[in-house]
């Protein structure tokens, strides 16, 4: 395998891995704190337990996010050498940032929430939730800064030795990127957290276990869900796609499968990227409508690939070209089925709905599919630079590491990490097995 | 400027020894001293809630570590590609068998998680002081300016050099033992009856061989890399560090025999720190013998000015935090019923 491919191979199945933990936990942080947050205020013990319970299963998942987290950080200098020394300076920041601002606080406040509850006052446990959301979601914010810059370099300059220095902290964090990839990654995370909520309520009360329980995961489930979906593609996924639009036109060109520029450019729903004819395959396309939905003109033109030199086209057009039409079709998917449980919920008569309820626990995987098509999306679009425009990827890796050892992590990354899937899913079936439970009595005292 | 940030993350790497040690250390001991289940739950939930906030030190380590010496970080995490991959790995298991030993009550399920939190914490102890060897020992480095060093090679110290040889295995024995210690007093701090009394004697066994392979690796230290000495003639304040050690490891052996465990523990964690900063102070200004200076590695003056920024007030924060943490949980874990 060629030494650059095995890093690559190396990094997307360790950073796509990791990141079905971190949406999980990402979600279920808001989704915990709203449950607090309710029986802190309502004093009902029906919404601690729920919280409790949901605690439980962020504290596997949320280990899970841990210990394949900290190797990405370090793949950046094993695998990626040249371009950690070009750019180090700069999402080192950032990277740096995310330890020190967001993990810290997490991974304390997780600490408090899950085993101080008897320790500290009520006050206190609802606060550590508060702030367990709050490190979550600022982690997120750190990442996505880091992601954003490679997407789109902003606020350095060059310094000594072919290295990049920061020279603004306020553009690093107001890249015109960052803020829509943000929002619309956390929305995708609330998703994938709302819908498994919803999803194991829907079990729960289908197997008639818990009822009142699974009333309240799915309700809220259904709610944060159709919030999230709904968001995820407006105003987030179209602000998101004008800037791919704006700052990386031809990944633009190659997510819609638009080989040819023109005025009032049809969007494809279905069709193959056919690479050695430069055209789509047997396609079904609106006519005029990307030209709206990217500048919101209907006869705009818009640039096809062949606009572009070759090589800076993205080197796999037709993965980013389906990851991209995965993640719209779901989001599609999604966004209808929330309409539907949202009106027999309105009506009252979704909890005994079994289609309904049968359809929440289908849909639980694919808000992870459509997460990864996403970043398949995000990331198959910067190519073929590690730094858009600065940096090739070819470029950027480590020349004192050959393929051999790096096939060598890369297969001790894949055992692994099969044998944390199943470790993972065996605890979290037992988790939902035993289902939520009353609380422990109180070891001492509750302040 | 260069030296204030080879402070910082100097001081950062004591901070991650002392924290993560403990966790590490109590590994260590795990199934020696903790013979019951009940008495095995006491010595994970004393670092239940806290080991993760502790690893967090390593992320937050290498994130300094990277935007304030990229090139450092560039060459070193790529020539130490191998030696990394297996801490990797090692951090994996541990990090698994703290977090879901207890989730599940069955004997093969919680024995086999027992021997990984045991054996991973050793080999983690053991390797995080072959690196530091590795540091001191230098590295030599191709025409090109990197180098790729192999897990071994005929274990001797000249080139062709291998991580691990016999210097830098007798640097991991000391981190083991240093480690053991930390850990067992901490152990003694967090527990009450039969397993503090074990834990305060796995100290007392620990602290003579802390202070033999001290020794040892202290003297092989200066003939391997002559910076050291040629430092402290140079700057004879230094010997301040060398000498927090000693009387660190001196005050936390009498406060351990007193029963003082409070004192003890912070008596090994200024240990832990004078021999940190005695590594660090001695092989200034390198970063990494033999090329790599602070001066060649420092990223531009005008990224570590934003850098400090935000990097003071923060990591205030994050001592905050794991400072907090700690007073929650610093009372005697219970012993717990059976579930």
């Amino acid at each position: 395998m060629d030494r650059v491919l095995a890093d690559r191979w190396q990094f997307a199945f360790t950073i796509t891995y990791h990141y079905l933990y971190p949406q999980l936990t990402m979600g279920l942080a808001l989704l915990i704190f709203v449950l607090k947050t309710i029986g802190y205020r309502t004093r009902n013990a029906h919404y601690d337990n729920a919280a409790r319970f949901w605690a439980r299963v962020f504290a596997v998942t949320f280990a899970l996010g841990i210990v394949t987290g900290i190797p990405m950080e370090f793949q950046f200098g094993t695998n990626w050498a040249r371009f950690a020394n070009f750019a180090g300076n700069i999402i080192g920041q950032t990277l740096a940032l995310e330890g020190v601002f967001a993990f810290f606080l997490e991974s304390g406040f997780l600490g408090i929430f899950l085993w101080g509850e008897n320790k500290v006052s009520r006050r206190a446990h609802w606060l550590s939730s508060l702030l367990l959301f709050a490190g979550a979601w600022l982690s997120g914010w750190f990442i996505i800064a880091t992601n954003a810059w490679m997407q789109n370099p902003v606020g350095y300059r060059a310094g000594a030795n072919g290295q990049l220095e920061l020279e603004s902290f306020r553009a690093l964090m107001g890249n015109p990127w960052l803020v829509w990839q943000y929002f619309h990654n956390m929305c995708g995370a609330t998703a994938t957290g709302s819908f498994v909520m919803a999803g194991l309520g829907a079990y729960y009360l289908l197997a008639g276990k818990f009822r009142e329980y699974g009333r309240t995961f799915v309700r809220l489930g259904v709610i944060a869900g159709s919030a999230a979906v709904f968001l995820l593609l407006f105003p987030t996924g179209d602000e998101q796609g004008r800037n791919v639009a704006r700052y990386n036109p031809v990944a633009l060109a190659a997510m819609e499968g638009l080989f040819e520029s023109q005025h009032g450019a049809p969007i494809a729903l279905v069709g193959q990227p056919d690479m050695e004819h430069l055209r789509l395959d047997n396609p079904i396309a609106i006519p005029n409508v990307l030209s709206f939905l990217t500048y919101r003109r209907w006869e705009a033109r818009v640039e096809g690939l062949k606009a572009f030199p070759r090589d800076i086209w993205p080197d796999n057009v037709p993965l980013l070209y389906f990851a991209y039409h995965i993640m719209v079709g779901l989001g599609t998917i999604f966004i209808a089925a929330m309409l539907f449980c949202l009106f027999f919920m309105w009506r009252g008569t979704l909890y005994e709905k079994r289609p309904l309820l049968w359809l929440l626990i289908v849909l639980m995987p694919f808000p992870y599919v459509a997460n990864t098509a996403g970043w398949l999306t995000a990331e198959l679009g910067r190519q073929p630079w590690v730094a858009r425009g600065l940096l090739r990827t070819a470029d950027g890796n480590s020349p004192a590491v050959s393929s051999g050892n790096a096939i060598f992590s890369l297969l001790g990354f894949m055992g692994l990490y099969t044998l944390l899937s199943i470790i993972f899913l065996f605890l979290i079936y037992r988790i939902a097995q035993r289902g939520p439970e009353p609380a422990p009595p109180a070891a001492e005292p509750v302040h | 400027m260069g030296t204030l940030w080879y402070s910082l993350v100097a001081l950062m790497v004591a901070g991650y020894v002392i924290l993560d040690g403990y966790d590490l250390g109590a590994g260590v001991i795990h199934l020696g001293i903790a013979k019951t289940d009940a008495e095995r739950r006491q010595v994970i939930e004393s670092i239940g809630p806290l080991w993760d906030g502790n690893e967090v030190f390593l992320i937050a380590l290498g994130g300094t570590l990277f935007f304030a010496f990229p090139r450092l970080y560039a060459l070193s995490f790529s020539g130490f590609y191998l030696p990394l991959m297996i801490v990797l790995w090692l951090l994996i298991f541990r990090g698994m068998s703290v977090e879901f030993r207890s989730n599940v009550n069955d004997v093969a399920w919680r024995g086999f998680w027992d021997v990984v939190f045991t054996f991973a914490s050793g080999l983690l102890a053991v390797v995080f002081g072959v690196a530091i060897g590795n540091v001191i020992r230098g590295v030599n480095f191709d025409p090109s300016g990197t180098f790729f060093l192999p897990l071994w090679t005929n274990f001797g110290v000249a080139p062709p050099l291998g991580a691990l040889d016999w210097y830098t295995g007798i640097v991991g024995v000391f981190s083991l033992a240093v480690m053991t210690l930390h850990g067992a007093l901490w152990i003694a701090l967090r527990t009450s009856g039969e397993l503090q009394n074990r834990a305060r004697r796995s100290a007392a066994i620990a602290w003579p061989c802390v202070l033999v392979v001290g020794a040892a690796v202290t003297v092989l230290s200066f003939r391997l890399q002559p910076l050291i000495l040629r430092n402290l003639a140079a700057a004879p304040w230094g010997a301040v560090f060398p000498a927090l050690a000693v009387g660190g490891l001196l005050a936390a052996r009498v406060a351990s025999h007193r029963r003082h465990d409070h004192q003890a523990f912070l008596a090994s964690s200024a240990a832990i720190a004078g021999m940190v900063a005695s590594a660090a102070f001695g092989i200034y200004p390198y970063v990494l013998p033999s090329q790599l200076t602070i001066d060649n590695t420092l990223a531009g003056p005008h990224g570590l000015a934003i850098g400090i920024m935000w990097w003071a007030p923060g990591m205030l924060l994050a001592a905050l935090y794991i400072g907090y943490a700690h007073r929650v949980f610093s009372g005697k874990v219970p012993p717990s019923e059976n579930r």
